[in-house]
């Protein structure tokens, strides 16, 4: 059995039509049928954080969707939150800067998770930058360089200067 | 880690999904509301449902509506509306104090409020919160429409009065009193765990004395209950730490822990005693 459905999509601000089989979660059809390998799997049961989207914008776990539910959604993954090809996100320029990233297995879901944290709040506290990186789980860092970074984006961000 | 081949409808209306999961219940028909319970149960195959009903795409089921005596919560309405205050009274407060411990924001953007009770998870927030407020049921069925009190609902872990062909379509929360006070804390291992014990505190504070009191735990037994005991050291009294302690002592000393590797009976009684106090000092804030 392999049902399958139809659906069409927004994804980085393209738009996306493709068959899916029901059964395929949102996580592996960015990863498998649109090769954006940017969005990472790590337990595929919600828990990690390292398959975190924006699904119209809100943060949301693409391995607890099923990809047939983001028919006629936005989608946004870590490759389209850079304006261009050219320049990046000012937190991605602060994660660099302030090594908030080793192995960078979990840093796409921390900054898409960051980017609806600075968009809702734009001058958190280092406290609220821990709570909403709660689930995002980091084995390299010690999250103390990413909740650095993610401040000197949003002082950044505040000032209107790109990085 | 991959869900197994199941057959998906998105139905378009609630008559629509009730039909569906009428005819397709003995081929172990499901919901998938907000998903963030059954999928992942999906993905580890402990759940492997024939059918799954998706009822994200029905309209009516999305709103919270605060327009009767009582607030209506919809089928799909999620964790993250009730994040900012849904109104002005101590029921929107009280509502926005308990959705800000529910997983983490990627969670509660998906996740719904009936899904939360329709699960029973014995540490579920949303449980106990309609336990506590007393909230009414609507559960229905193709055909047929029941309503039961939060009391009647929930019947153990992850088991409540749901029959297969039922569906928790909304339930209805009456409004605090405008006098009403209500405190709420959780311990978790990290922000966003399950809670290793919550609780959630009311009474009504009338002359300065504490009346109609309500204490409900989450994550100390198989269900949430209101806990009479500790209910009946705070009504009548001043609000005072020696009321807030002999009510918390005797929530402990109420409820049938929970165990798990991680946590023994005792321990639990004493997260019970603590969350619950710890609950009713904040009722002063």
């Amino acid at each position: 059995m392999s049902e399958t459905r139809s659906i069409s999509l927004t994804v980085n601000g393209r738009a996306v039509a493709a068959d899916v089989e029901v059964r395929l979660t949102l996580a592996d059809f960015l990863r498998q049928n649109l090769r954006l390998t940017g969005t990472h799997l790590g337990c595929e049961h919600g828990v990690c954080g390292a398959c975190t989207i924006l699904l119209d914008g809100r943060s949301a776990r693409s391995c607890l969707m099923l990809a047939v539910q983001a028919n006629g959604h936005a989608i946004t993954t870590v490759e389209g939150l850079a304006p261009n090809a050219e320049q990046m996100h000012p937190l991605q320029i602060a994660f660099q800067e302030q090594h908030a990233l080793q192995c960078g297995f979990c840093t796409p879901g921390m900054l898409t998770t960051l980017t609806e944290l600075l968009r809702d709040n734009p001058d958190p506290s280092a406290a609220q930058v821990r709570e909403a990186i709660s689930g995002n789980l980091c084995r390299c860092t010690g999250y103390n360089s990413i909740v650095d970074a993610t401040l000197q984006a949003a002082k950044k961000l505040r000032e209107g200067v790109p990085g | 880690m991959k869900v197994a081949p199941f057959h998906y409808h998105a139905p378009a209306s609630k008559q629509e999904a009730l039909d569906l999961l009428a005819h397709y219940e003995p081929e172990d028909a499901r919901i998938l509301a907000g998903g963030q319970s059954l999928i992942p149960m999906m993905a580890f195959r402990l759940a492997r449902p024939g059918h799954l009903i998706d009822i994200n795409r029905i309209p009516g089921l999305h709103g919270i509506d605060l327009r009767g005596d009582a607030i209506y919560i919809g089928a799909i309405a999620r964790h993250a509306a009730f994040e900012k205050p849904i109104e002005p009274g101590p029921t929107g407060r009280l509502l926005a104090d308990v959705a800000a411990a529910i997983g983490h924001a990627p969670i509660r953007s998906r996740g719904t409020f009936c899904g939360s009770l329709a699960n029973a998870d014995p540490a579920s927030e949303w449980c106990m919160t309609a336990t506590a407020l007393g909230a009414r049921m609507r559960i229905e069925k193709s055909g047929a429409l029941r309503e039961l009190e939060a009391s009647e609902f929930f019947f153990g872990i992850m088991t409540t009065a749901l029959e297969a062909d039922e569906m928790l379509t909304g339930l209805t929360l009456p409004r605090l009193p405008a006098d009403a006070r209500h405190g709420f804390y959780e311990t978790s291992r990290r922000a966003g765990d399950f809670a290793l014990g919550a609780a959630l505190a009311i009474y009504r504070l009338q002359d300065g004395r504490m009346q109609d009191a309500r204490i409900v735990l989450a994550g100390a037994e198989p269900h949430p209950r209101r806990l009479a005991d500790a209910e009946a050291c705070l009504n009548g009294e001043v609000p005072s730490d020696a009321a807030f302690r002999a009510a918390a002592e005797a929530a402990a000393n109420a409820i049938d822990p929970l165990t798990d590797g991680q946590v023994d009976a005792g321990l639990r009684c004493d997260i019970a005693r603590a969350v619950c106090h710890r609950a009713l000092l904040r009722s002063l804030a």
